[in-house]
């Protein structure tokens, strides 16, 4: 098998879904006919019908409520947004009606709401944003951030397939610019496990979706200095996988967090919190954050430059926690 | 009972019948803020003034087809055949309740029959029922969709992105706008558009092209006949049609929620409480759809006094049972709070 890209292998993913499980359709703006604003659905009207994948109007709350009322009569549905950046619209149905079913009602809400986000493209403060932790902090969904083609594949497969509502983020840039190898056959990654992009032992990363690449760069710029890093991959960003976090912090002493979104209310707290709970005593300098700044993403190509992280950033945070 | 059943005098007394059961429910709940001083704690919203609304539109649904109410959702359910014990005990919050006590007043479901569930938040359901009209129509399951909503909810974003799409895809739905004349505490000719127009609010369908019509909703048989003809453009693949179902809610919007050990309470109706029109209170109560039915039953289908009597004892025993079952549910395990955040 030729390697494929991050986007061809979720197109494969949600194409091989949909072959197995007659109850997978996709609606969402302009998916059909012209294939999605991406063309990460380019060809499934022609392979499924108009009937699976449904051309919507603009409507981006109706879109996320007819994909829940679809949901609990049986269906599984896989909601396209042109732009992650999009989902406020839709903001009410996912954290009040889609968040909360199972909870009310005991109903399982087996959907997923997929879409490009990121940035790093220059599309300004509505086309680049990580939305990610605003249904993070929401219990009862589930946030899925991909790094790889291979766990595009099989982390979307898992998304179709789990019971409970997935918000799942691909990262724009990472959707022609990665290729690898993805086995033929049918896998699945499970939802909630973290994994080890990098082995290492002088201090950790904890990253996820684009930012893995940054962090395995300057991985490589650090090995020829004898600083040898460990990257954690979260790969699902709620649930989070506590263990996997604990346990690099208890190997290496050292961490570092780095995530695109930006840094108050981002992840990195979190998972600085949960570090303090789990591993504390095993900690031999401080919990560093490297993020983004609090500001919406500029659109400028030098601010944006400016505003995400970068491979010198994580190297230059990483031999002054290495000096500890 | 399926439509099929639904036909002559037998039909017209288990439309009272339910009508009673729904009226007698809604009554126990309203007693229970007095009879039994804080048993129930959140926000509870009745639906007495609504009984032939409710049970006209039902009357015209197969055993299959899908009900989506909005939350102010006791006498769907009740029409449905879910256990009065269950409901009532899910309004007091308890263990035995529908939803084991994690939904209350405003979030019954019952998939089982065909009731997929609720919104605690106007309007949000209209969404969520042309969704289930997408899946019957995908799946060719021949169901068709009630989408149950106030007036209020149609001035909602959810509405008109709703009722456009299931216009586009000619989905089997109807949506019933139930105008109460209420939106929440605000009269509906101080926030509708068409109604201060002098329009009916069935005009909002013309947006849509699709059919409009608006019906008496203190009489089942009208609403049964309009909602029937509605239902069955749907069930022959026509699409979408907009039934306003006008009537007048007899119970203030819901209950003042307080803090325990506070009991909560049960206002007057906003008609009087906020605009200060008794009249148009008393107006309307001369035509709550139990007693105006009640008396053509008697006068026109020759039904004698003892039976419709012996209707209504038997809905009083039940509502009885259903409040005494809810009283002896315990609360649910506080510590199992965290339970059913995932399925």
């Amino acid at each position: 098998m030729p390697p494929l890209t991050y986007l061809e292998a979720i197109r494969q993913g949600i194409w091989e879904e949909m072959e197995r499980d007659p109850t997978v359709f996709c609606l969402g703006e302009d998916i059909g006919i012209y294939g999605g604003a991406f063309k990460v659905t380019d060809g499934f009207i022609d392979r499924f019908g108009p009937e699976r994948v449904i051309d919507t109007p603009i409507a981006e709350s109706a879109i996320v409520g007819a994909a829940f009322g679809a949901s609990l009569t049986g269906m599984r549905p896989v909601a396209e947004f042109q732009f992650m950046d999009f989902i406020g619209c839709a903001f009410n149905q996912i954290v009040n009606m889609v968040a909360k079913a199972h909870y009310r009602w005991g109903a399982p809400a087996p959907l997923v709401i997929r879409g490009p986000s990121g940035g790093n493209v220059h599309g300004g403060p509505f086309h680049s944003q990580n939305p990610e932790m605003w249904f993070v902090h929401a219990p009862g969904l589930k946030v899925v951030c991909p790094a790889s083609a291979y766990d595009a594949k099989g982390l979307i497969k898992a998304a179709i397939r789990d019971n409970n509502p997935v918000i799942f983020f691909e990262h724009k840039y990472l959707y022609r610019r990665i290729k690898e190898e993805v086995p033929a056959e049918d896998y699945i990654v499970p939802l909630g496990k973290a994994r080890i992009a990098r082995e290492g032992r002088d201090l950790s990363i904890i990253t996820y979706a684009a930012m893995v690449h940054v962090a395995l760069e300057a991985a490589e710029i650090l090995a020829k200095e004898g600083i040898d890093l460990e990257i954690v991959d979260l790969r699902t960003v709620s649930p989070l996988d506590r263990e996997a976090i604990a346990q690099t912090v208890r190997k290496t002493n050292k961490v570092i967090l780095l995530h695109e979104d930006v840094r108050t209310g981002g992840l990195a707290g979190e998972i600085a919190a949960i570090i303090n709970e789990e591993a504390f005593d095993d900690l031999d300098g401080p919990i560093v954050r490297i993020t983004a700044q609090d500001s919406p993403v500029p659109f400028s190509p030098p601010q944006e430059e400016y505003f995400l992280p970068k491979v010198s950033d994580v190297v230059r945070e990483a031999h002054k926690l290495k000096a500890y | 009972m399926p439509k099929k059943e639904c036909v002559g005098n037998e039909c017209l007394i288990w439309m009272f019948t339910q009508m009673v059961r729904i009226r007698e429910f809604e009554e126990a709940v309203k007693r229970a803020f007095i009879e039994h001083p804080g048993v129930i704690r959140g926000h509870t919203h009745l639906g007495d003034g609504a009984e032939a609304s409710i049970v006209g539109a039902l009357s015209t649904r197969n055993s299959t087809d899908v009900v989506m109410p909005s939350y102010r959702c006791h006498g769907y359910p009740i029409v449905l055949g879910t256990p009065m014990r269950n409901i009532m005990a899910e309004v007091f919050g308890r263990k035995d309740g529908l939803c084991k006590g994690f939904g209350g007043s405003m979030h019954l479901a019952d998939p089982a029959r065909y009731f997929p569930g609720t919104s605690g938040i106007i309007g949000q359901s209209i969404a969520h029922a042309t969704g289930a009209a997408l899946s019957a129509q995908v799946k060719k399951t021949g169901q068709i969709v009630y989408c149950f909503f106030g007036d209020g909810a149609s001035k909602q974003g959810a509405f008109f992105e709703s009722v456009n799409m299931a216009a586009v895809w000619k989905l089997p739905i109807v949506y019933v706008l139930e105008n109460n004349q209420y939106q929440a505490y605000t009269h509906v000719g101080l926030e509708d558009a068409n109604c201060i127009a002098g329009d009916p609010l069935s005009k909002k369908a013309e947006a849509f092209s699709i059919p409009g019509v608006t019906v008496d909703g203190t009489d089942p048989v009208k609403v049964s006949e309009a909602v029937g003809k509605a239902a069955e453009r749907a069930r022959a693949g026509e699409g979408p049609s907009l039934v306003e179902s006008k009537f007048y809610r007899l119970s203030a919007h819901g209950n003042v929620i307080t803090v325990p050990p506070l009991p909560t309470q049960f206002p007057e109706h906003e008609a009087i409480a906020v605009y200060g029109n008794k009249a148009e209170f008393q107006e309307w109560q001369k035509k709550d759809p139990i007693v105006q039915f009640r008396s053509r039953l008697v006068r026109e289908v020759g039904l004698a006094e003892d039976d419709v009597k012996g209707i209504e004892q038997v809905a009083r025993a039940e509502v009885a049972d259903a409040v005494q079952f809810a009283l002896a549910s315990p609360y649910p395990d506080p510590q199992q709070a965290g339970n059913y955040v995932y399925a």
